[in-house]
């Protein structure tokens, strides 16, 4: 009987057209800074793929606006206003999520803030507090009791927009690149612990992506993606149960040479 | 703060078909309900009680609210072999009070198909059995129960005291309060054995007919109904008619009477372990595999022939094979049970047999039943016959299903049937209240404001159907 709950049941669920009965249900998923760019993406595809949703970010206006155009599409989804970093918050507003969901299938954590010093010999550590606090602190303050909720039912997805950045210690960002570093940690950890539990944990790297966040980056942006074409990419690799991916997918090679430079010639460059 | 993440369980129904995720919490004694009921109403969710969760379909659900895990409150409290009364929490299973009564010549009033359901589940649902013409719903045998209303109020019904809670309660899916105990009037029985008629019925009208000349001379009769023939043989199957023995008939009455008579045999042939048989069954349950198998037991049936039978083995057809639903595979499934008078029944039913096998969703198990109406307020009895189909879920044809499920709904309301709450899984809001009436889902509704003001008591199928 227990055996039995670690069978991932590969059920076909109904298209947002058609309302869910018992047999045909709907996924539903939580989305953590969902208004702008990749989480409004996110949201609509994840919606066209049928699945009920709660949209979270600070700016109301947006979040509203955005579940408007998704349910006049046929789709179902809720905003909550909420700061990440309101950590205190967490615990009952998601209590209150998963009961007006009905359930929680998958968690996506999309939330990120990127307030780079403004130079290599700049230095402001509100700007980093504030980084690791949305980035890193934020997560963890989400993940932990949804990891808790998906490890006792024996089930779940989680999904966390790590970044590139993450990969190595560079000198344009120092504080992001810690933040990003420090997510793609605390995934792979909660992957290793839930795992074995039938949860699956899905890393996300993106390079570079057309959205606001574009913006802060000083130089050249090679292979620059649209946040739609990652939105397909993350969500044909939940289907599979994949761990981590880069999108663009060459961004892997990329830093794979980037991991593997030396410290001595690293620390020479200006990037 | 209260923080119930680390109990979130991800619950099915019996046949494994539908699944929701919500936050257990361990129910021992009244004083937990209490305290469950307040922690509810404070953070805002919803509440539903469960036993051992083997409703068809999504009575004991609740996604993203609290269930009550009822098994723990299961002391029988007092049994009294003079007069065959027996009053126990609402966790006890029927298992453990047949066990009880049986050794003393009691048998329970009415009984499910597996004896793990628990006594509150059964009261919840309002079960029948194959004795339905004969002894009624199981509501008419409870002399008296307490139950928890949301406000933490301890209510006790009988059929004269509270009697609108005891009709309204009794059949409530929960929805109004939670029975803590249960005061239950059980049965005389002069042995352990009862003897069992069965024979073949032709087709459909041969089939109701029998139930209907036969039902009266019957302590239980049921139909086996090959779902699979067309045409002239549409409808076929087996009659099994079955009556207690009168005193002294049994000779060996103590000996039957025990429980080492009454066990059912854990061993095919004596080798091989019953617990392993789904595996072997799995490969049959398909649509062709399924029909060579309903082939052999209409021609094994063709005998006539008189056997007596434990009560166990009997009634309790369902745990005769360990986890048979699990034989259906990942999908599961879903049993579809429709109530017809008497006049369109067999309409009805040819309509329905012939579009499903059409639709190439054919049942995999029919069973019809001989049923007359009842006092309670949601009841979902008539005076007539009741068919229950079982259908195999799986993905591809998920959607299919559903909506057949839907196009029966309708042949069935449009011929005067009553529904199952326990059983149809696609029912919806909309034909609930045609088959219920308007004045029925109002009386409930304000009973329901009565005892749950703050409307904590609800499970998916109450989001379904009443909302």
């Amino acid at each position: 009987m227990e055996a039995a709950l670690f069978v991932e049941k590969n059920v076909s669920f109904s298209p947002a057209s058609i309302p869910a009965t018992p047999l045909r249900p709907r996924r539903r998923a939580l989305i953590l800074g969902a208004s702008d760019g990749l989480g409004a993406e996110l949201a609509r595809a994840l919606s066209s793929d049928g699945y009920s949703l709660a949209l979270i970010a600070r700016n109301k206006e947006k979040l509203d606006a955005l579940c408007r155009e998704i349910n006049t599409n046929g789709g179902d989804a809720h905003p909550y206003a909420h700061n990440v970093t309101k950590y205190a918050e967490i615990p009952a507003l998601l209590l209150k999520i998963v009961a007006e969901l009905g359930g929680l299938d998958a968690a996506l954590y999309v939330a990120s803030v990127n307030l780079p010093p403004g130079g290599m010999d700049k230095y402001n550590f509100e700007n980093d507090r504030q980084m690791i606090e949305v980035n890193l602190i934020g997560a963890m303050a989400w993940l932990t009791p949804i990891a808790e909720m998906f490890q006792s039912a024996k089930s779940g997805q989680i999904v966390g927009i790590s970044s590139v950045a993450g990969d190595r210690g560079r000198v344009g960002n120092p504080a992001y690149n810690a933040s990003k570093a420090g997510l793609t940690t605390y995934l792979e950890a909660l992957r290793n612990r839930l795992t074995r539990h039938g949860v699956n944990v899905l890393t996300v790297k993106p390079g570079f992506m057309k959205t606001e966040m574009l913006k802060a980056a000083a130089g050249p942006t090679p292979f620059a993606i649209e946040p739609s074409f990652a939105a397909r990419h993350i969500i044909r690799a939940m289907k599979k149960r994949k761990q981590t991916i880069y999108i663009a997918p060459i961004w892997r090679w990329i830093m794979l040479i980037i991991q593997h430079t030396p410290s001595f010639i690293f620390r020479k460059l200006s990037f | 703060m209260f923080s119930p993440f680390h109990t979130f369980t991800t619950f099915e129904n019996f046949g494994h078909s539908l699944q929701a995720s919500s936050y257990r919490v361990a129910i021992q004694r009244p004083d937990d309900l209490y305290h469950a009921f307040q922690v509810a109403k404070k953070l805002g969710l919803k509440v539903v009680a469960r036993g051992t969760g083997l409703s068809y379909n999504d009575a004991s659900l609740n996604g993203g609210g609290l269930t009550l895990d009822l098994r723990g409150m299961n002391q029988i409290t007092a049994w009294d072999p003079a007069s065959g009364v027996v009053q126990c929490e609402a966790g006890v299973t029927l298992e453990q009070l047949w066990q009880r009564i049986e050794p003393d010549g009691w048998w329970l009033p009415v009984v499910s198909g597996t004896m793990k359901t628990t006594l509150g589940g059964c009261l919840a649902t309002n079960i029948h059995g194959k004795n339905n013409l004969q002894a009624g719903v199981i509501g008419e045998h409870v002399i008296e129960f307490t139950a928890m209303l949301p406000t933490g109020a301890l209510v006790t019904c009988t059929p004269k005291k509270n009697a609108d809670l005891f009709y309204a309660l009794i059949g409530g899916f929960g929805m109004l309060g939670i029975f803590t105990s249960v005061t239950l009037q059980t049965k005389r029985i002069y042995s352990g054995l009862l003897v069992v008629e069965a024979r073949p019925v032709r087709n459909l009208r041969e089939h109701l007919a029998d139930l209907l000349e036969n039902a009266p001379n019957y302590d239980y009769i049921v139909g086996w109904l090959d779902t699979f023939p067309s045409g002239q043989n549409l409808g076929r199957g087996q009659i099994h008619a079955a009556r207690n023995l009168a005193e002294g008939e049994d000779s060996r009455a103590q000996e039957t009477l025990q429980l080492a008579y009454q066990r059912l045999p854990d061993r095919l042939l004596g080798v091989m372990p019953k617990s392993l048989l789904h595996y072997f069954m799995q490969p049959f349950v398909n649509n062709l595999g399924w029909r060579a198998v309903n082939f052999a037991k209409y021609i094994s049936s063709l005998r006539r022939h008189t056997f007596k039978q434990s009560h166990a083995a009997f009634h309790f057809l369902l745990d005769y094979v360990p986890s048979w639903e699990r034989s259906f595979g990942r999908g599961g499934l879903i049993q579809y049970q429709s109530f017809l008078p008497q006049e369109t029944a067999e309409d009805a039913w040819r309509e329905m047999l012939r579009y499903s096998q059409r639709q190439g969703l054919p049942s995999y198990l029919g069973v019809t039943k001989r049923h007359r109406p009842d006092e309670f307020l949601l009841t979902h009895s008539v005076d007539g016959f009741s068919l229950a189909l079982d259908f195999k879920v799986t993905d591809i044809k998920r959607a299919k299903l559903a909506h057949m499920l839907q196009e029966f709904d309708r042949i069935v309301l449009n011929a005067g049937g009553r529904f199952y709450f326990a059983k149809n899984s696609e029912t919806n809001a909309e034909l609930t209240r045609v088959f219920l009436g308007a004045e029925t889902i109002a009386k409930f509704k304000k009973l329901k404001k009565r005892c749950d003001p703050n409307r904590i008591l609800e499970s998916d199928l109450y989001r379904r159907v009443f909302t």
